[in-house]
């Protein structure tokens, strides 16, 4: 077998498993390939859900993922994997069928994080934000006109689908555990802008509460909803945006590194086993991988991000197939948007990984800004509201370490930058490793360099 | 010869059918500085950083050299400078005031609304050359169509062309780098010519207060600007600014691409029987012959190292759209015109904040009117090659463009 | 059809929206909403749409598979 023959099996037919697919034909992958998806779709794309789909301006299975190329694979889909046979090199399938590999992708990604009382997640009215089934079914409760909405948990699914509702005009409740939305992501200074403008626009945002029980009305139908601070409010519908839990179950007992944190590997997308040694035939890439990336001191990284599912799947497949001295490792920046109440919010980096955060372009009060986070005095992550232009900039200071707070003049915004605490909820996560750069522009070309040793 | 003396070459009119020996030359070093203390950046990726890079300033009241800041702003007659020479936040409250009007988020169908008048026009001057077995491409053509639908985006009366038409060769004329040919006078003419359209632009802004038309101006003059912090005096600069970029550089890119097209025969069979690829070919077209060669104006707030190179703050900065458009670093053999090369990121319209205002209409009047001329043109060929081009460039492109045919499809 | 917009590479141009507004709309100053299976009639402005993205970051796939084919997908299940 060379690298271009043989079986290849992808698990996950969403978007890390299309480009996979794709990538693996066009590098000149003459195998078998098959594709396995739990759900009964075609590949199809996940973000504008939340947006266009719930706004009501697309129909929902307007989404479907176009292809780069025809690929040429056998597709399983509506089947779930349930077991791995790294020993019989077997994927074991929900019909009771085993898939033999010669190597294998793990792309299965993440599911919404159910609301954890099943009870009460089974009332009439309690819905989540991931799937195709999710949305048409939110979109019709938002459609049969709710008296109110409740959104539990105000990251960025839960504040996009709270700003969907007030710009259909419904009155929404958003509760938060931590201090103000988006806190996890953005850090405290920027998840004040993003609490301003939830106000602004007319949602009833509550920050420090939970959720602490969802009621029926005695006919199985959604009532009320009781936070911890006491109160009660009456709501139609609740939308459970708790984040998302890393499909690996079915990965139990295979000897791979796989838990509830995801699946671990290498920066060329090769899983480890138990024992942090990485295999040769088992990749992974996509929501469901945590692999180590240089530029945040090698910590293992697991993003739940469109364009990380898109580049890790190209990285791993290119891999796949290519011998020990043409594999490339896995260093794109992180990036992700989110537009909400009409603010096209833009990411560089990872702003959690950071001690301070300075706006370096525009204006906070106009809604219009650039702001950079740094750790220990290098650039780590770059966050932009309307200003996505900039932001590619920021990415080349992300990659090249350089000083942080950045000690020149930009556009309009003349003198030193006021330098704030990133006040990100758990900085006891960042350790002090080495300080590298990232240098290259061709997928061939991209290596990392050593700036400083670990201090 | 030494890498000091490109701008003045560039300049020289002698080097106006092919600068690109002189923009491959300027690749050889990353950042070239001139005589006067001029940088020109003309590889791919440097323009494209510097474009994207907030400590590169258009303003040229950042220029340190003062007397390089060119006197045409500061001595508008007292008007304001328009966007494009302005920095964030006040380009950006300016340019948005103007998009209002113009495309997305409040008016995105109006481009598209005013692509389905063109073909009408078009056909109109065509049918117009019916008869004649040589044209010139550029007046019988390439000017009054862009001119004919600047004319009706803004609300400017069609038949005021013989007055505007001075006008706008004095601007043009005033902006031209050359060192040649007394520039202070070519400055002042070109003062005198924008004031003398701010009054024109004025009346008939004024004529639309309170009885609005279906036309730009009448949106602006109309609009409530009050918490905008733009003054009124504003609308009427950026208006001639608009007016004047809109006749001039979409001439010179339908100019540019029947020559191109001419020069390459086999697309043009391609694309007359494909049309659909018209688009593609407009792209590269604008990476291939582009109508804006470079952007004269930039300046940067603070040292700025690029390609290990430090531009200091404060010097007068080129970027050489055309040359980056032609980096075999970038694009693989970038001297061949070919529609159908992928990943065409070309840098004809600029790009960042300031990238092209204008671009969706000059796309759209590029693509129907080249897609009609190859339908209509039997047997078309040049009368001439090199055709004699304009003096400018910066806006550069053919004076005349005599083109030989053997009779008008219907 | 079939069309998705890379929105990490998106910067706003707004390109797509002036040349195919039935197809690509602005939310706001400069986030994209798209329909990724609009009607068949709107090829011509979809293909100008795609060639003037300033960062190419259209990718649209022409043909006869347009939204998800939900009767195939309950043939399926």
């Amino acid at each position: 077998m060379t690298g271009r023959d043989g079986r290849i099996v992808v698990v996950g037919a969403s978007l890390a498993g299309l480009r996979a697919a794709e990538t693996l034909r066009d590098e000149g992958f003459t195998g078998s390939l098959t594709v396995v998806g739990e759900e009964r779709h075609e590949p199809y794309d996940r973000p504008p859900l939340s947006k266009q789909v719930l706004l009501g301006r697309v129909p929902p299975d307007h989404v479907a993922l176009p292809a780069r190329r025809p690929v040429d694979a056998d597709w399983r889909l509506g089947v779930r994997a349930t077991g791995l046979d790294l020993e019989k090199r077997l994927v074991r399938l929900s019909d009771g069928a085993d898939l033999p590999f010669d190597r294998l992708l793990v792309a299965t990604g993440v599911r919404a994080r159910p609301w954890p009382d099943e009870a009460q997640a089974a009332l009439d009215g309690v819905v989540g934000v991931r799937t195709l089934e999710d949305a048409r079914g939110l979109l019709e409760r938002l459609e049969a006109g709710p008296r109110r909405v409740l959104v539990i948990g105000a990251g960025f699914t839960g504040s996009e689908m709270a700003s969907v509702c007030r710009e259909r005009g419904l009155d929404v409740v958003v509760a938060e555990r931590g201090g103000a939305p988006l806190i996890g992501a953005l850090g405290g200074v920027l998840a004040e802008v993003a609490a301003d403008i939830q106000r602004a626009h007319g949602v009833d945002l509550r920050c420090g509460v939970t959720v602490t029980a969802l009621e029926g009305d005695g006919r199985g139908r959604l009532a009320r909803a009781r936070l911890s601070d006491g109160a009660a409010l009456e709501v139609d519908v609740a939308v459970v945006a708790l984040g998302a839990v890393r499909n690996t179950e079915w990965l139990a007992g295979s000897g791979l590194a796989a838990g509830p944190r995801g699946v671990a590997c290498d920066a060329g997308c090769h899983a480890f086993d138990l024992n942090g040694v990485v295999t040769d035939d088992v990749f992974v890439a996509g929501d469901v991988a945590r692999f180590p990336h240089p530029v945040y001191e090698y910590q293992l990284l697991a993003l739940e991000h469109w364009g990380n599912a898109v580049a890790q799947a190209e990285v791993a497949a290119h891999n796949m197939v290519s011998p020990g001295v043409r594999k490339r490792p896995h260093l794109s920046l992180p990036a992700f948007w989110s537009s909400q109440f009409g603010v096209n919010i833009k990411s560089l980096g990872v702003p959690s990984f950071a001690d301070e955060v300075a706006v370096v372009q525009g204006s906070v009060e106009e809604r219009r800004f650039v702001a950079v986070y740094g750790y220990q005095g290098r650039v780590t992550a770059a966050v932009a509201f309307d200003q996505a232009m900039w932001l590619d900039f920021y990415g080349r200071l992300i990659e090249a370490a350089a000083p942080f707070p950045p000690g020149f003049d930009t556009v309009g915004r003349p003198g030193k930058p006021e330098v704030l605490p990133a006040d990100v909820p758990d900085p006891a996560v960042l350790s002090h490793g080495p300080t590298v750069a990232v240098t290259g522009h061709l997928p061939d070309e991209r290596r990392v360099t050593l700036l400083r040793p670990p201090g | 010869m030494t890498t000091e003396t490109l701008l003045r070459r560039i300049t020289d009119y002698g080097n106006r059918a092919d600068p690109y020996p002189l923009y491959e030359e300027l690749r050889a070093t990353p950042v070239a500085r001139q005589e006067d203390g001029t940088r020109l950046v003309g590889t791919y990726r440097e323009i494209l950083h510097l474009l994207h890079d907030p400590r590169i300033s258009s303003d040229l009241r950042n220029r340190r050299h003062r007397e390089r800041a060119a006197p045409d702003d500061e001595d508008d007659q007292g008007l304001p400078p328009a966007f494009l020479k302005l920095d964030p936040p006040a380009h950006d409250r300016m340019r948005r005031l103007f998009m209002r009007h113009f495309g997305p988020p409040h008016s995105p169908r109006r481009v598209s609304a005013l692509g389905e008048e063109l073909p009408g026009i078009i056909t109109g001057l065509v049918d117009g050359l019916a008869g004649r077995n040589r044209i010139d491409v550029v007046d019988d053509f390439a000017y009054p169509f862009p001119v004919t639908v600047i004319c009706r985006l803004l609300g400017v009366p069609r038949e005021d062309e013989p007055r505007f038409h001075v006008w706008a060769d004095a601007v043009v004329a005033s902006i031209d780098p050359g060192p040649e040919e007394n520039p202070g006078e070519r400055r002042r003419a070109g003062q005198q010519a924008k004031a003398e359209m701010g009054l024109y632009m004025s009346g008939l802004m004024a004529d639309r207060r309170g009885s609005p038309r279906d036309d730009m101006l009448s949106g602006l003059v109309n609009d409530d600007i009050a918490d905008s912090g733009v003054e009124p005096v504003e609308l009427v600069t950026n208006s001639v600014l608009l007016f004047v970029a809109g006749h001039e550089t979409t001439v010179n890119l339908i100019a540019n691409g029947m020559l191109t097209l001419l020069r390459n025969p086999e697309v043009l069979a391609d694309l007359r029987a494909a049309p659909a690829a018209m688009p593609q070919a407009v792209e590269e077209l604008l990476r291939f012959e582009p109508p804006v060669h470079m952007l004269t104006q930039r300046t940067p707030l603070t040292d700025v190292e690029i390609a290990g190179v430090v531009i200091p703050e404060g010097v007068p900065l080129s970027l050489v759209l055309a040359s980056g458009n032609r980096d075999p670093q970038r694009f693989t053999d970038p001297d061949r015109f070919d529609p159908w090369r992928p990943d065409n990121q070309h840098l004809g319209f600029g790009g960042g904040v300031h990238g092209c205002f204008g671009a969706p209409l000059a796309r759209l009047e590029a693509q129907l009117a080249l897609t009609e001329l190859i339908r209509r043109l039997d047997s078309p060929r040049l009368a001439a090659d090199p055709p004699e081009y304009r003096r400018n460039p910066v806006l550069r492109g053919p004076r005349r463009l005599l083109v030989d045919f053997d009779g008008m499809r219907p | 059809m079939r069309l998705m917009v890379d929105l990490n590479r998106c910067q706003g141009y707004g390109q797509c929206v002036f040349l195919a507004p039935e197809v690509f709309s602005l939310h706001g100053e400069e986030a994209l909403l798209y329909d990724a299976a609009p009607d068949e009639g709107q090829i011509e402005r979809v293909r100008r749409a795609a060639a003037a993205c300033p960062v190419q970051a259209i990718l649209v796939e022409e043909g006869p598979r347009a939204g998800l084919d939900t009767e195939a997908d309950r043939d399926r299940a």
